[in-house]
């Protein structure tokens, strides 16, 4: 029987490692959660026979129980995906502290020394991801206050409560049979679970919930080492660097050592720098001519951003590409590595907006591609397409890799209004470039859903070569009006509701300052040809 | 039992290696459908709990089965959600169709 049992979980091993090769293109990954879903059938079933096991009530009722919790956990709406994603960490993490805590309980006094140090490092590190990933859903969740709260000798606390833990989890090891000092190392690294997320803002999250997920999977792997069962190392092992590489991924994103984000150090704020908004010429544009601009490119590049994502307008821009792809403008979307508010959400967003995979770039493999763009429309993605971050060494996001919207012929870009700050973190929103388009967000959409109505007119679009002077791209404008059949703007109001509640501090116009729409374009279209 | 703890720790290594060059080959346009799957696949500490709860124990018996009781259905949750959001972001993955005129 036992030799039954180790087998189903070899089988189980194989079919989980399966399961995340399979991953590796969307072609395959249905076929790798169908392996994962065998395998934890197997593995499970596996467990039941054992012959040790004398009671199934508790097991059953259990079971029933975690399914009726999961079902709608799995039902969640794809925007709220990071904060399940977070409540989900929890409860890996719950399941590990307790079989943790039970296993003290049940083998104290006489637990071997290295068996103490693994059991140890269980509970820290499942009770410190448990109140870490419950308070990350919250911000997620919006239940907390997504801006960063800091105070003085914050990381001194904090570290310091960390090494309180590990110095009693030392004195654990040495002496196992004092079980009075157990409680602690559940208590403090809970305390500093919450206290590590304190710092940390929203713009932080996709780099925190992959810490935790790493975080979970080393713990159930340390669980493995004290139950003595290589399928659980081998799964939390699996977990544990799939949680560190998404991290050391968003923290290259985000132009963070690797170091700063293993040490939980990564709130800190960047004193804003004053003055570096210098008032640069920006045109606004209205919608006719964003239109036709559009209508006259070849190559379109949007780079959607966490913007986008807090607006939920990926339908909208859905409408834009099928618009687009129907004159036959090739259409491709930038995808930064932190747009979205987890690794990969954006892509998720966009996918549930029933965008295809295969336009959807990776920055890497987008940013080639610029200097052949016509027109980026650039969504919600400020920071991450900030030049400052090349070329200004006093900007906050200096040195992190962005898209590079500003080789494109035309930059446009849509946002809420002009400067401010994205989601409580102090980032100077500059804009990508002198001769971009600021196109304001209502007023864009409000025309382009009018053109809707005027679908059928087939009008000869221009291309772009025969726009050479400022006379013909005004009656081109006049020709090509009404050629960008979507709307985003019933996504504006909860866009602005949810900025004011996102814990702004000081207000801010939402509609633009009137003298900032000059006219345009006022000289030739020389950045179009 | 110290060959035991050896192997377990070759085992870790080994599966710590596999699961970087595997999960390295992930596409990010796959992350958050790969961030749940691995976080299922994590819930395989259900097998942990199931035999905590089940097991018979000479003292603290009540206090595993409570213990592991509760483990079983925060980890199973992770198992049936994880499982379920995966496949449905999966299924919105689609490439471009046959190409319009």
């Amino acid at each position: 029987m036992e030799q039954i049992i180790e087998i189903t979980y070899l089988i189980a091993t194989a079919l989980f490692i399966l399961s995340l090769k399979w991953l590796s293109s969307p072609k395959t990954a249905r076929r790798g959660v169908f392996a994962g879903e065998l395998g934890m059938l197997l593995a499970i079933v596996g467990t039941l026979l054992h012959q040790g096991i004398v009671e199934y009530k508790w097991i059953f009722i259990a079971l029933v129980l975690g399914t009726i919790i999961g079902v709608p956990l799995g039902e969640v709406a794809m925007t709220a995906v990071p904060q399940r994603t977070a409540l989900s960490h929890a409860f890996g993490a719950l399941c590990v502290t307790l079989v943790g805590t039970a296993e003290f309980y049940l083998r104290t006094p006489d637990v071997p020394r290295f068996m103490m140090g693994v059991l140890s490092l269980e509970v820290i590190l499942g009770s410190l991801t448990f109140t870490g990933s419950l308070m990350a859903a919250g911000k997620l969740q919006e239940l907390l206050p997504q801006r960063p709260i800091t105070y003085k000798g914050q990381n001194f606390v904090n570290l310091g409560l960390l090494a309180v833990a590990i110095i009693v989890a030392g004195m654990l090891v040495v002496h196992p049979e004092r079980t009075q000092l157990f409680p602690l190392i559940v208590g403090i690294p809970l305390l500093f679970g919450v206290m590590m997320i304190v710092p940390i803002g929203g713009a932080d999250m996709p780099t925190v919930i992959s810490l935790l997920n790493s975080y979970a999977g080393l713990s159930a792997a340390a669980m493995g080492f004290v139950l003595d069962s290589k399928l659980l190392i081998i799964a939390g092992a699996l977990d544990g660097a799939s949680g560190l590489i998404l991290s050391v991924n968003m923290s290259k994103a985000m132009n963070r050592s690797f170091s700063n984000v293993l040490f939980g150090a990564f709130g800190q704020e960047q004193p804003a720098v004053a003055g570096r908004q210098e008032a640069r010429p920006v045109r606004s544009a209205t919608p006719e001519e964003a239109a036709a601009i559009l209508a006259a490119a070849n190559k379109v590049v949007i780079v959607p951003g966490y913007g986008m994502a807090v607006a939920q307008a990926q339908h909208k821009v859905r409408e834009l590409y099928d618009a687009l792809t129907k004159r036959g403008v090739d259409v491709k979307f930038g995808i930064h590595p932190v747009a979205g508010r987890m690794p990969g959400h954006m892509n998720v967003l966009l996918a549930e907006a029933d965008i295809p995979y295969d336009k959807l770039l990776d920055m890497d493999e987008i940013n080639g591609d610029f200097p052949q763009t016509d027109v980026a429309l650039v969504i919600g993605a400020n920071d991450v397409t900030n030049p400052a971050a090349r070329t200004d060494p006093n900007s906050p996001i200096y040195g992190m890799p962005i898209l590079d919207v500003d080789k494109a012929r035309t930059v446009m870009v849509i946002k809420r209004s002009m400067g401010g700050r994205i989601c409580g973190d102090r980032q100077p929103a500059l804009l990508p470039r002198e001769d971009a388009h600021a196109l304001w967000r209502r007023k864009i959409l409000r025309r382009l859903d009018r053109a809707r109505t005027r679908r059928r007119q087939r009008i000869a679009w221009p291309r772009r070569e025969s726009i050479k002077n400022s006379q013909d791209f005004r009656s081109a404008i006049r020709r090509v009006n009404h050629c960008v059949p979507a709307s985003i703007r019933s996504a504006t109001p909860r866009w602005d509701r949810r900025a004011w509640r996102g814990g702004l501090g000081r207000s801010r116009q939402a509609v633009p300052p009137r003298e900032a729409q000059t006219e345009w374009p006022r000289k030739s279209a020389d950045h179009v040809g | 039992m110290k060959m035991d703890l050896l192997t377990s720790l070759y085992v870790f290594m080994l599966a710590a290696f596999i699961g970087f060059e595997v999960i390295r080959r992930v596409s990010p346009l796959l992350h958050t459908p790969l961030m749940s799957l691995t976080n299922a696949l994590d819930a395989i500490a259900v097998v942990g709990a199931i035999l905590l709860a089940g097991e018979r124990h000479a003292h603290g018996a009540t206090l595993a089965k409570i213990l592991g009781t509760i483990a079983i259905v925060a980890a199973t949750s992770n198992i049936v959600g994880g499982f379920l959001i995966t496949d449905r972001m999966l299924k919105m993955f689609k490439a471009s169709g046959p190409k319009k005129s």
